[in-house]
């Protein structure tokens, strides 16, 4: 079994996203032991990119923080070195195609697996380019974490069956970024992808407070936050640690309620 | 390998909301393709709405100044709004209107793309919503007007750099929150396949036309086509017919802005590398751990740091050359063109005339030089005359 799936065992997961570097690398190894000890199963490290058009504004922002900060690849690599001195949490990289691709994709998984990474989850690479990604992850033991939306439908099925980790169900249409409601059938999604592989399913974007991430959990395996904590970092900088901390383990409560 | 490449370029780097939308507008251009109603309707809008074909036009004048290579104009800044925008967008308003679709979103630079687009979608009664960098609503204040005044809607897009390739990131992130109804016009011979290839052949209108007019003046194919390159319609529409003619050689002229040994630059292949970005891999100005460069050229539509798939491929086989043209050198080009021909080109195809000062004194009186003037000038006045030091309203 892989990290990746380990944090899936007790069913129930939180996976919390952080942008690196916002406000800055020691805040973020600071954020990690935080989450995991108010309960977070899997945590999302976010490589800033310039461009990131996946992301909502909070998001957006965050990453222009973090790199006008200075932040590079090679400056996180180090940050999660000294990470994994202290945890074996499961984590991932969340970042766009550019980064990984312009580093050399070889190097940079080489690195991040030889780091103790253990995924990597692109959303610009859909499943029809996914395969300089996937053959290169597989040889370095990384898991290329496979997304399917609300628009999706047919295309489910050849995705699922491929899909390593876990399949990161997006919640809505549109950006990452905090919504009131959201209105896809995401149990259905996820009975799709079950039907053709025994994988666990997250769901992500647009979950922000407890209750819609004690709903989603009813739905699916995991519940994916960001923006909502990003906001926390932008609002508290250097000291969001104890908010974070107790906004994740409010979230974990809940998943675990669900 | 993926769909819609060009040698190792191309692709379809997309967020999976929008694959479906991006494989079904491939099957409905296919189907269209080949439609001769299709065809029809678009050679009528062509023809009689956007005024084709446009003239190729032998510039006397500078022929004689340069002394060298005789020297014609393919006139696209004669095209209805100005510019040859204008052929790509009513193929693809047309086409999304059979596809059903009621609503267009459209990046724009210089604004001439996002006024086409509001153009067709008033012709085609399409709800139509622009979205531009602030920086370039600044610089192209009377396209802003021009696209409200056909009904538009603009979007100031203030993220990043404020400037073309932020206003591709934000219509890519509405087309994700809004899909099903909506079709993504896309300006140049970029982004995800299908569009650097519906953009193509909707923009070799004009190769196919020079190819024609100049057999029927000179005898002859052009020994150079010239065009400027930001993403590369212009230049792909210039060049497409003349590919398999190998005797003439086709060159893209990129903005070098202040100089490609500075930050403030645009050109794309003199100082950017192998990427993958906006739905494509192609050529990037990136720094060394990819995040992409903040561009800089005055023309706000050749300010972008990447490159059509395409174009990166004719590079690479040897078959097209890009060179880099100056902010300065252009802005020179714009006053002598005005002068000399009677013919105020716009900014971006200036950089394109440049460089044609540079080429025609080397070569034969025999020899032919065409130069794709991509659009005209009007919008570019009054901050050619603020980079002269002239502080004029618009």
């Amino acid at each position: 079994m892989s990290n990746i799936q380990k944090a899936f065992e007790e069913g129930g997961a939180f996976i919390p996203f952080i942008t690196c570097g916002d406000p800055s690398l020691e805040i973020t190894e600071k954020l990690v032991y935080a989450m995991e000890e108010a309960g977070a199963d899997l945590i999302e490290l976010g490589i800033p990119f310039s461009d990131p058009t996946a992301e909502g504004p909070v998001i957006q922002a965050a990453s222009e923080r973090a790199l006008s900060g200075g932040v590079t690849t090679d400056k996180i690599f180090k940050m999660v070195e000294k990470i994994r001195k202290n945890t074996q949490i499961p984590m991932v990289f969340m970042t766009y195609a550019n980064v990984v691709f312009s580093y050399g994709t070889e190097r940079f998984l080489k690195r991040a697996s030889a780091l103790g990474m253990d995924g990597l989850i692109l959303p610009d690479v859909p499943f029809e380019e996914k395969s300089d990604f996937d053959n290169l992850c597989r040889e370095y033991d990384m898991d290329l974490i496979s997304l399917i939306a609300p628009t999706s439908e047919e295309r489910i099925g050849m995705i699922a069956r491929e899909a390593t980790g876990f399949v990161y169900c997006v919640s809505s249409l549109g950006v990452t970024g905090v919504r009131s409601q959201i209105t896809t059938d995401i149990g259905k999604m996820v009975q799709l992808v079950k039907a053709e592989k025994n994988i666990p399913c997250a769901v992500g974007f647009g979950i922000s407070t407890p209750a819609q991430a004690k709903e989603m959990s009813r739905k699916a395996d995991g519940v994916i936050v960001g923006s909502a904590i990003v906001k926390l970092c932008a609002k508290y900088q250097e000291n969001c640690v104890p908010y974070v901390r107790e906004y994740v383990k409010a979230m974990k409560d809940a998943v675990k309620e669900g | 390998m993926s769909k819609g490449r060009f040698g190792i370029h191309g692709g379809q780097y997309m967020p999976e909301t929008l694959m479906n939308a991006v494989i079904e507008l491939e099957e409905a251009y296919e189907y269209y393709k080949k439609d001769p109603q299709f065809q029809a309707e678009l050679t009528e809008l062509l023809n009689n709405y956007a005024g084709r074909p446009s003239r190729l036009y032998f510039a006397q004048r500078m022929t004689k100044d340069l002394g060298g290579a005789k020297i014609y104009l393919k006139r696209e800044d004669l095209n209805h709004t100005g510019a040859h925008k204008i052929n790509n967008v009513l193929g693809q308003v047309l086409l999304a209107k059979k596809m059903g679709k009621t609503r267009v979103i459209a990046e724009t630079g210089a604004g001439q793309h996002g006024v086409a687009t509001a153009t067709a979608a008033a012709l085609m009664d399409m709800e139509c919503e622009i979205f531009m960098g602030e920086e370039d609503t600044r610089r192209q204040a009377l396209n802003v007007y021009r696209m409200r005044l056909l009904g538009a809607q603009v979007h100031p897009v203030s993220t990043g750099t404020g400037t073309l390739k932020d206003a591709v990131s934000e219509t890519m992130r509405e087309w994700t929150s809004r899909v099903s109804d909506t079709h993504y016009v896309l300006g140049s011979v970029m982004g995800p396949h299908p569009f650097p290839t519906i953009v193509r052949d909707f923009q070799a209108v004009i190769s196919k036309e020079i190819k024609e007019q100049i057999l029927k003046a000179e005898g002859k194919l052009p020994d150079a086509v010239l065009a400027c390159v930001g993403g590369g319609s212009n230049a792909i529409g210039a060049f497409y017919h003349f590919i398999e003619d190998k005797g003439v050689r086709l060159i893209g002229c990129e903005a070098a802005g202040r100089g490609v040994n500075t930050r403030e630059t645009a050109a794309t292949i003199a100082t950017g590398r192998l990427g993958i970005f906006h739905g494509m891999k192609s050529y990037f100005c990136q720094d060394e751990f990819g995040q992409i460069a903040p561009v800089y050229s005055i023309s706000a539509g050749l300010d972008y740091p990447g490159i059509g798939p395409e174009h990166a491929h004719l590079y690479d086989i040897g078959r097209a050359e890009y060179v880099p043209v100056t902010d300065e050198e252009a802005v020179q080009a714009f006053e002598y063109l005005s002068r000399m021909e009677g013919v105020i080109p716009a900014i971006e195809s200036a950089h394109a005339v440049a460089y044609a000062r540079r080429l025609a004194p080397e070569m034969t009186k025999e020899q032919v030089i065409v130069i794709n003037i991509s659009g005209r000038g009007d919008k570019d006045c009054a901050a050619i005359a603020r980079y002269r030091g002239e502080d004029i309203y618009e």
